[in-house]
């Protein structure tokens, strides 16, 4: 303000003027604001939906991602389902499961909310776990993938709509070995998403008759050069190295792939957020021959996908990544379970089954919820990465339909 | 495998040198511990990173980073370090821990919180055929460039009366000064000096592993480590340090990968077990 003040005197009188006129108006449009949420948490016409997500930290991009879409799912009904107006309240987890645990706190006992969206990352969802259970809250969960989320600690208050970390990487295990791909060796960071994803891709891929040559767990977030193990997965003599990364562990594994010349004696294939659209323009023509599996790829050629998109482009001024998707679906499932009960949410064992029988066509693909561990039915896209008009692109190769989670220890 | 495992690790002990020379000559000099460096690391590739996407040139973004961050070693020197060199070690100790989160929230305000890259040149971005194994010709640069700057300092400090001045100044600064030794001017170029090799290092691993907040805490306690080992305050330490760092980190990673995370720590203790002061006790 100060700069603009400046700026504004340097010139002219009129200037001056103009800048008290803008101050007013600023002033006026903050009341106005003001006054309108005061008047909205007063009423017990609203539909306050809290948000468990991070805004800073590690995961920032992928908060702001899934916030960004679920509010656009929210604006495309005017704000309001059944006549009654949805107010969103972030919280931030900063990806600390005690912060999120006073977070989840504050925002059950004192903002009152109705339905809670998060979090990003597992452990960050199974220390809120018991609260949200204890306080019937309904949780949806818009990324966190460990299985037990939907398996032994499943909860009728918690619905999963994004994925489970088995859903994503066993379908690949089977598809890889009937492609043709005899042996594998497994890459990924140590911890516990990296090993569910393995075990599940193991598991399939041994059944299918595939055979692992060797398995190698990174020091997680301390990783960053790759050289001392790709040289190792290089001497395996596997048919194709089978990892899961993300972020910046991702771009750098695929860019020091490249440069070790991996991908000329072997496939490289993954857990699709290894090759995600959000950090492709960081890993560019490295990232070409890639094979992964992921439950949504830009190139989907619906409707609603296309449609999506195109709003988010126009709203946000970028593309939504696979995280923007699982956050619009939150919003729709929000939609339209309120929606079925007419807007009559007080009874939150109501509002629960309502979330899980919801069913819609989001852009990744038919959506239904799995009554027995309230995990999401999806289906699964096997890509290659492939050079494109605009760069690197996924292309889909094959689409395995409504693939449900065991959820092994829940039975709701 | 063995000779593809050697290189990485000599490429690591590479990146580890020149952040270790930079620190140690800097403690050796004014009896600092600069916890700052890694953030003159991270600055460093940041600046090679701009300089890189705005002239598209990773030659112009290798040779100005390093230069830029000396030209910010030399403004942190006389606004900061000068006046705390016979400051109480907590009060230098707090100083230049308070400069790693300055920078770190300054790269962030400036860069943004993502991951970026930057491309190796083309020159240098396809493998090279080392006793017939394909090794990245980019890696071997990097070696390269270590080897140069370890053969220079050396040169100069050991050959030159430029390098007998400094070494002057480390060993005896009172007797340094009544010998009209300006010793002032040295520790300002050597800090400056300190800072851009660290630069060097931020931008030279830049294309490998990429630029992103949080690199500088990274290196930081392995550069701590390489200098504690070999012995604050000497070169032949630094080198010695980064090489037994780099080998064993590299090779632990793939032979011991249970002990990976533990494994330089390990050898540190055992280190100073046996040697308290360091391998080279100046």
């Amino acid at each position: 303000m100060n700069k603009e003040c400046i700026t504004y005197y340097k010139y002219n009188a009129l200037g001056a003027i103009m800048y008290i006129k803008k101050i007013i108006l600023k002033i006026s449009f903050i009341s106005l604001i003001l006054f309108n949420s005061v008047s909205i948490s007063n009423s017990a016409d609203t539909i306050k939906v809290g948000t468990l997500l991070p805004y800073s930290g590690v995961y920032t991009v992928l908060g702001e991602e899934i916030t960004n879409a679920m509010i656009l799912a929210f604006d495309e009904v005017g704000n309001s389902i059944s006549g009654k107006n949805i107010e969103v309240i972030k919280g931030d987890t900063e990806v600390k499961p005690n912060i999120a645990l006073q977070k989840a706190r504050k925002l059950i006992s004192s903002n009152k909310v109705d339905i809670l969206v998060g979090p990003v990352s597992s452990s960050v969802a199974l220390a809120v776990r018991n609260l949200v259970v204890q306080s019937k809250t309904p949780l949806i969960i818009p990324n966190a993938g460990a299985n037990v989320l939907t398996g032994e600690k499943c909860s009728k208050f918690i619905t999963r709509i994004s994925f489970s970390n088995h859903q994503i990487n066993a379908p690949m295990g089977t598809w890889l070995a009937k492609s043709g791909i005899k042996s594998a060796f497994l890459l990924a960071p140590d911890y516990a998403a990296g090993k569910e994803m393995m075990k599940a891709f193991k598991t399939n891929f041994e059944e299918a008759g595939g055979e692992i040559l060797g398995e190698e767990y990174t020091p997680f977030r301390k990783t960053k050069d790759f050289g001392p193990y790709l040289a190792r997965v290089k001497n395996s003599g596997a048919d194709a190295v089978y990892v899961f990364y993300a972020g910046g562990e991702a771009i750098n594994f695929i860019k020091q792939a490249k440069s070790f010349g991996l991908g000329e004696v072997m496939k490289l294939t993954g857990a699709g957020w290894t090759t995600s659209p959000l950090f492709i323009p960081a890993q560019k023509e490295a990232a070409i021959g890639f094979i992964g599996s992921l439950n949504y790829v830009p190139s989907i050629n619906t409707e609603e996908n296309k449609a999506f998109i195109k709003a988010y482009k126009d709203k946000f001024g970028r593309a939504p990544s696979e995280f923007a998707v699982q956050g619009y679906d939150s919003g729709k499932v929000i939609i339209k379970a309120i929606e079925s009960l007419s807007g009559n949410i007080k009874d939150k064992d109501k509002l629960a089954e309502a979330i899980s029988s919801v069913s819609i066509i989001g852009p990744r693909g038919p959506l239904t919820i799995d009554p027995r561990t309230n995990n999401v039915i999806q289906n699964i896209y096997i890509f290659e990465v492939v050079n494109g008009d605009q760069g690197p692109e996924l292309k889909v190769l094959d689409t395995i339909e409504a693939v449900k989670s065991p959820g092994e220890g829940c039975n709701l | 495998m063995i000779l593809i495992q050697i290189l990485n690790a000599l490429q690591f002990s590479m990146t580890l040198f020149l952040l270790a020379v930079g620190l140690t000559i800097i403690f050796g000099l004014m009896k600092i511990v600069n916890l700052a460096h890694g953030s003159l690391y991270m600055v460093g590739a940041y600046i090679g990173l701009s300089i890189f996407n705005y002239t598209e040139s990773f030659w112009l973004a290798l040779i100005f980073a390093p230069v830029l961050t000396a030209l910010i070693g030399a403004i942190l020197y006389s606004l900061l370090f000068k006046h705390i060199q016979n400051a109480d070690p907590m009060k230098q100790v707090l100083l230049t821990f308070g400069l790693i989160y300055i920078g770190l929230d300054s790269v962030r305000l400036l860069w943004g919180t993502m991951s970026h890259s930057i491309s190796a040149p083309n020159l240098l971005s396809n493998s090279l055929l080392v006793l017939n194994e394909p090794y990245p010709s980019y890696r071997l640069f990097v070696i390269l460039v270590g080897f140069v700057v370890m053969f220079t300092l050396y040169f100069v400090l050991e050959k030159t009366k430029i390098g007998a001045k400094v070494r002057a100044s480390v060993d005896d600064p009172e007797t340094a000064q009544l010998l009209q030794i300006n010793t002032d001017k040295i520790l300002f170029y050597t800090f400056a000096l300190g800072c851009g090799l660290a630069g060097l290092a931020g931008i030279t691993v830049a294309p490998i592993l990429g630029v992103e907040p949080g690199m500088d805490m990274e290196v930081l306690v392995l550069t701590l480590i390489v200098v504690v080992l070999g012995g604050p305050g000497s070169l032949k330490g630094a080198i010695i340090g980064s090489l037994l760092i780099g080998f064993v980190d590299s090779f632990g990673k793939v032979y011991i990968p249970q002990l990976a995370q533990i494994i330089i720590y390990a050898v540190m203790a055992l280190t100073l077990l046996f040697k308290p002061d360091g391998l080279y006790k100046r």
